[in-house]
């Protein structure tokens, strides 16, 4: 697999220093599953981590801190390991959301034959999974917020530029694009969004309404 | 300097080993004296209160005891997977959040391709580089990327401390890192 398409700096800064939000994170780790090139940026984005810890000025600990941190040891519980079927379609950390694999989906129709499945999470930002039959396009929009779209399945074309499997999308309020499964079968795409779509045309606004893209 | 504080690294991986393979107690408190009161203090530096950040930082020494046996170090240095679970331990137990982890063991994990014989520097080499690396950026650039990692909301944060426009913090963010990446390229054509 060659991935084209990574992650911009500034996410994968904000997932190493941990203040990234929970939707744009289930798309980083899903993306690093598939990106060995984002995995290693990664890994030099938490040495730079390591150097901010290693250079606190120490903050000096209560009297008995270290006897009561063997006595919590003692006390914390295994966690268990979570089985992960060696056949799965999606990365782990989203089969985590999804409680099934890609096929077992539950979906819901958006009108022109896409579906989504929503995945919920914590905060403002919105994980949904995205079915785009082969050649359909998903209506042209822009974004008031980012967008960040990982091809789980297919792959789709925006504009000149092609997203395959593991390829990731951020697309923010300065584009306005209509994205176009490619011809070899659906394209499932993981999108997150952290504010409503812009549609260009009354009919997917109609449709918005109902449906909370 | 660097060389002193990679003779100490080395010892991190070490003494994290022995706790691992032995439950090594007298390795452990060693540990325990140089990293709990720099996680207490990152703690801090994050917004926890006094007793909070002395509460998590027991709690994150706690889990590297449990977990040690996880340490790989092939995989991680020491000191970047003890920052790991204090990062984890901060995001959980002060913000509250949940975060979508990377999963080491995941069957579709697309490996890494193999490094050349004499690239397969131990990872704890990698941090120091990376360490070497940040020391010689401008203070500027060194400035925002060492705040990035104690802020909930770095950019506001960050212009509002350095005052300066949210754009401009994150160009220089932006800046630093490729300054950064081209350095460490060099380091790494320089040692091969």
């Amino acid at each position: 697999m060659d991935i084209r398409h990574h992650l911009p700096d500034d996410l994968l800064l904000a997932y190493a220093a941990g203040s990234l939000e929970e939707g744009w994170s289930l798309a980083v780790a899903s993306h690093l599953a598939f990106c060995p090139v984002c995995r290693a940026r990664n890994a030099t984005l938490e040495a730079l981590g390591t150097a901010a810890l290693e250079d606190m000025s120490p903050e000096p600990m209560t009297p008995g801190a270290f006897e009561a941190c063997m006595g919590r040891a003692a006390n914390m519980p295994d966690d268990p390991e979570a089985a992960i079927p060696a056949n799965a379609q999606t990365p782990a950390p989203l089969s985590r959301y999804l409680g099934c694999d890609l096929d077992a989906v539950k979906w819901s129709p958006l009108g022109g034959g896409i579906r989504q499945h929503m995945i919920p999470t914590n905060d403002g930002t919105r994980g949904r999974l995205l079915y785009i039959p082969p050649g359909e396009d998903v209506p042209q929009h822009t974004h008031q917020g980012l967008e960040l779209t990982l091809v789980l399945s297919g792959s789709f074309a925006d504009g000149a530029e092609e997203f395959h499997v593991g390829d990731i999308e951020a697309a923010d309020e300065t584009i306005d694009h209509t994205p176009v499964a490619g011809a070899d079968g659906p394209c499932i795409c993981l999108a997150v969004t952290d504010a409503p779509l812009v549609f260009r045309s009354w009919l997917p606004r109609m449709i918005q309404r109902f449906a909370k893209i | 300097m660097s060389d002193a504080a990679g003779a100490i690294d080395e010892s991190w991986e070490s003494l994290l080993t022995a706790v691992a393979a032995t439950g090594d107690r007298d390795a452990f408190s060693r540990l325990f004296a140089h990293f709990a009161p720099r996680v207490k203090s990152y703690l801090l530096r994050q917004g926890a209160s006094p007793s909070q950040a002395e509460d998590v930082a027991q709690e994150t020494l706690a889990v590297i005891w449990r977990k040690a046996r996880l340490f790989d170090p092939t995989k991680a240095s020491a000191s970047t997977w003890i920052f790991r679970v204090a990062r984890n331990q901060m995001i959980d137990r002060i913000r509250r959040r949940e975060r979508p982890e990377l999963d080491p063991n995941d069957p579709l994990l697309v490996p890494d391709a193999a490094p050349a014989p004499d690239k397969q520097a131990a990872k704890n080499e990698d941090t120091k580089a990376v360490r070497n690396a940040l020391a010689q950026l401008p203070e500027a650039q060194r400035e925002v990327i060492m705040l990035s990692f104690f802020e909930e909301d770095p950019h506001p944060a960050i212009a509002e401390k350095l005052q300066l426009p949210i754009g401009t913090v994150k160009s220089r963010i932006r800046l630093a890192l490729a300054r950064l990446n081209s350095l460490l390229d060099q380091s790494d054509h320089g040692e091969s």
